[in-house]
C-alpha cells in the first residue's frame, strides 16, 4: 500500500513537472469561474460593510439601552425604606433598632442600615438648606433594606409586623416608582426593538438589491454555464459560494469596524464622565452592551451573507428560467 | 439521432417565424443550415441545442421526448452537444485553457485529469501558443478557434456551429471548414448555420434551407 501511494506521489509529480506553471500562479487550483475581484464584487462588499455597520450600531446601541433599564428595574426592585417618624412616649432608637431586628429576620433581607440621626439631617440639606438646627424638628429616621438578588421578600407580613411591633413605622418597598419604571424601560425597549427591525429590514432590502446589480453583471457567465450543460445546482452553487465570501468579507468588515466603535465609544463615554453622569450611571446602570450585543453584531453578519448567498443563487435560477 | 416532426414557433403571439418543420439528423452526418439573413438559423440551432421550446410539434433527441425532460435532464443532454456561438462567448477573465476546459470541468473532473487533452486540442487548433492568454488579447480567428475548441473538448456527438466564418478572412474560413470536416470524419455530426454560398460551395454536403419560416432539405 505504501509502495502504491509512493508510486502515485512520483506519478503525480512527473506530472506537475511536464506542465508549465500558469503565469503569476504559484498552484493551479484556483481558477474561479466567477472572477473574485470585479468592480460590482468590490461594490457590492463595501455596500455590505456599510449597511452591517449601521445594522451593528443600531443593535449595539438597543443592547446597551436594554441593559440598563433592565439592571435598573433589578437594582431598584432589591431595595425598600422603612421609615419610623417620632412619636411621643417612645425611644425613637428603641425603635430603630426593633425595626432592624424586624427587617433582617424577614426571609431575603440581606441588610438593615439604619442612617443615623446626622445622616437623616444631611438627606434634608438639599431642601432645607444648611446650618439649621434640626433638634427640634420631629425628622423621621429610615432603615435602607437590601434584598438579596433573586428573592422574593414577603413585604405585607414584614409591613404588619412593623405596625404591629414599631411605633411610628412604616414600609415603602417603591412599587409604584418601580411600576412606571419598568414602563418606560418597556416603552424604551419596545422603541429600540423597532428602530432595529427597521434598520435590519433596510440592510436586508438594500443588501438584495446591490446583489441582485453586482449579479446582472455575471449573465454571461451563468448562460455560458447552462450552454455548456452545467446543472443548475452546479451554476448556482459556483454563485451562491462566491456571494457567501463577499456577504462575510464586507460584513465581519462592517460588524468588527461597528464593535470597534461602540467599545470606543463606552471607553470615550466613561473618560468624560463627570459627577452628574457618575451619579446618573449609579442609578441606571452602566451603559455596556454586553454578550447579547455582541452576539447580535455576530448574528446580523451570518445573517447578511447568507442574505447575500441566497440572492445570488435566486437571480441564477432566475436567469436560467428565462434562457429556456 | 435528432427528429423533428411538425415543430412550429412563434414569439408570445406574433406570426410563426419557424412553421411544420419535419427533418432528421443522423448520426455522423455533416449539413449546412442555410436561408437568407433573418430566416431563424439561429433560432433553428436554440432549438437544436434545448435552449427555446417549440410551441408545437415533437422534438426527438437521442431518443428523448425533449418536452417530457426536467431542466437537468435537459442539462446532461447538452452535455453530448457542442455549440459554437457566433459571438463566441468566452470568458474575458478566464485564459483560453480554463475557456475550453469549461465542459469538462462542470462535469466534476479536475485540472490533473484534463490537462493534456486540452493542451493537445489547443495545439491542433492552433492557439498553443496562447494557452494561458486571456480572449481580450486573441483576435476574431484566435477566439473562433478557441470557440470551437470549447464545443468538442468533451468529444460531442453533436456539434453546431452559428456563422463560424463570419468573422474571419477566406484563408481562415477554408481551415475552419476543414477542421469541421476532420471532426466529422472522427464521428460527429455536424450542422453548420451560414449564408456563405462560397464555403458551401467548397465541400458538397447536405443542406438544409429555411424560407419564410419552412426547412426544404437537399440530401
Amino acid at each position: 500500500m505504501t509502495r502504491g501511494l509512493a508510486a502515485a506521489l512520483r506519478k503525480g509529480v512527473a506530472r506537475m513537472r511536464r506542465r508549465p506553471l500558469r503565469p503569476g500562479r504559484e498552484t493551479r487550483g484556483d481558477v474561479h469561474i466567477v472572477p473574485r475581484d470585479s468592480i460590482a464584487a468590490n461594490a457590492l462588499a463595501a455596500v455590505v460593510a456599510i449597511m452591517t455597520f449601521l445594522a451593528a450600531v443600531t443593535s449595539g446601541g438597543v443592547a446597551m439601552v436594554i441593559g440598563s433599564a433592565n439592571e435598573w428595574q433589578a437594582e431598584v426592585a432589591r431595595e425598600m425604606t422603612i421609615q419610623i417618624r417620632p412619636t411621643p412616649g417612645h425611644d425613637i432608637e428603641a425603635e430603630i433598632s426593633r425595626a432592624q431586628q424586624l427587617a433582617l429576620a424577614a426571609p431575603g433581607v440581606v441588610e438593615a442600615r439604619a442612617y443615623s440621626r446626622e445622616e437623616s439631617d444631611r438627606l434634608l440639606e438639599p431642601w432645607l438648606g444648611s446650618g439649621l438646627s434640626l433638634d427640634d424638628l420631629p425628622v423621621p429616621r429610615m432603615i435602607a433594606v437590601r434584598i438579596a438578588r433573586g428573592a422574593v421578600v414577603d413585604t405585607a407580613a414584614l409591613r404588619q409586623s412593623l405596625a404591629r411591633d414599631v411605633a411610628g413605622a412604616s414600609l415603602d418597598d417603591h412599587r409604584s416608582g418601580i411600576n412606571r419604571m419598568r414602563g418606560v424601560a418597556k416603552a424604551a425597549i419596545a422603541g429600540g426593538m423597532g428602530v432595529f427591525g427597521l434598520v435590519l429590514a433596510a440592510t436586508v432590502l438594500s443588501v438584495t438589491f446591490a446583489t441582485r446589480g453586482a449579479m446582472a453583471s455575471n449573465r454571461p457567465i451563468v448562460e455560458v454555464l447552462h450552454f455548456v450543460g452545467a446543472k443548475e445546482a452546479y451554476i448556482a452553487t459556483q454563485f451562491q459560494r462566491h456571494f457567501l465570501w463577499l456577504g462575510l468579507k464586507g460584513g465581519a468588515l462592517g460588524g468588527i469596524a461597528a464593535l470597534l466603535f461602540l467599545i470606543l465609544a463606552e471607553r470615550v463615554s466613561g473618560l468624560f464622565m463627570g459627577a452628574a453622569e457618575a451619579e446618573a450611571a449609579a442609578v441606571l446602570g452602566h451603559f455596556s452592551m454586553g454578550f447579547t450585543g455582541y452576539a447580535v453584531v455576530a448574528a446580523e453578519v451570518g445573517l447578511i451573507a447568507a442574505v447575500t448567498a441566497l440572492t445570488s443563487r435566486q437571480v441564477v435560477i432566475h436567469t436560467l428560467r428565462n434562457i429556456e | 439521432m435528432i427528429h423533428f416532426e411538425n415543430v412550429g414557433l412563434r414569439y408570445g403571439l406574433g406570426p410563426e417565424i419557424l412553421r411544420d418543420l419535419t427533418f432528421d439528423i443522423a448520426p455522423r452526418s455533416f449539413q449546412f443550415l442555410s436561408g437568407p439573413s433573418g430566416a431563424g438559423k439561429s433560432t433553428l440551432l436554440r432549438l437544436l441545442f434545448l435552449t427555446l421550446k417549440p410551441t408545437r410539434g415533437l422534438i426527438t433527441l437521442f431518443d428523448h421526448d425533449t418536452a417530457t425532460l426536467s431542466a437537468d435532464s435537459l442539462a446532461v443532454l447538452r452535455r453530448r452537444i457542442g455549440v459554437v456561438f457566433q459571438d463566441f462567448r468566452l470568458l474575458d477573465h478566464l485564459t483560453t485553457f480554463d475557456n475550453v476546459a469549461l465542459p469538462l470541468r462542470v462535469l466534476g473532473r479536475d485540472e490533473e485529469s484534463y490537462y493534456e487533452e486540452v493542451a493537445e486540442l489547443l495545439n491542433w487548433v492552433g492557439l498553443g501558443e496562447h494557452i494561458w492568454s486571456l480572449p481580450p488579447v486573441l483576435s476574431g480567428g484566435e477566439k473562433q478557434r478557441a470557440a470551437i475548441a470549447r464545443a468538442v473538448i468533451a468529444r460531442p456527438q453533436l456539434l453546431l456551429a452559428d456563422e463560424p466564418t463570419g468573422n474571419v478572412d477566406p484563408q481562415l474560413a477554408q481551415r475552419l471548414l476543414r477542421l469541421f470536416i476532420e471532426l466529422n470524419k472522427s464521428g460527429t455530426s455536424v450542422v453548420i448555420a451560414t449564408h456563405d454560398i462560397a464555403l458551401m460551395d467548397q465541400y458538397d454536403a447536405r443542406r438544409l434551407v429555411l424560407h419564410d419560416g419552412y426547412i426544404h432539405v437537399y440530401d
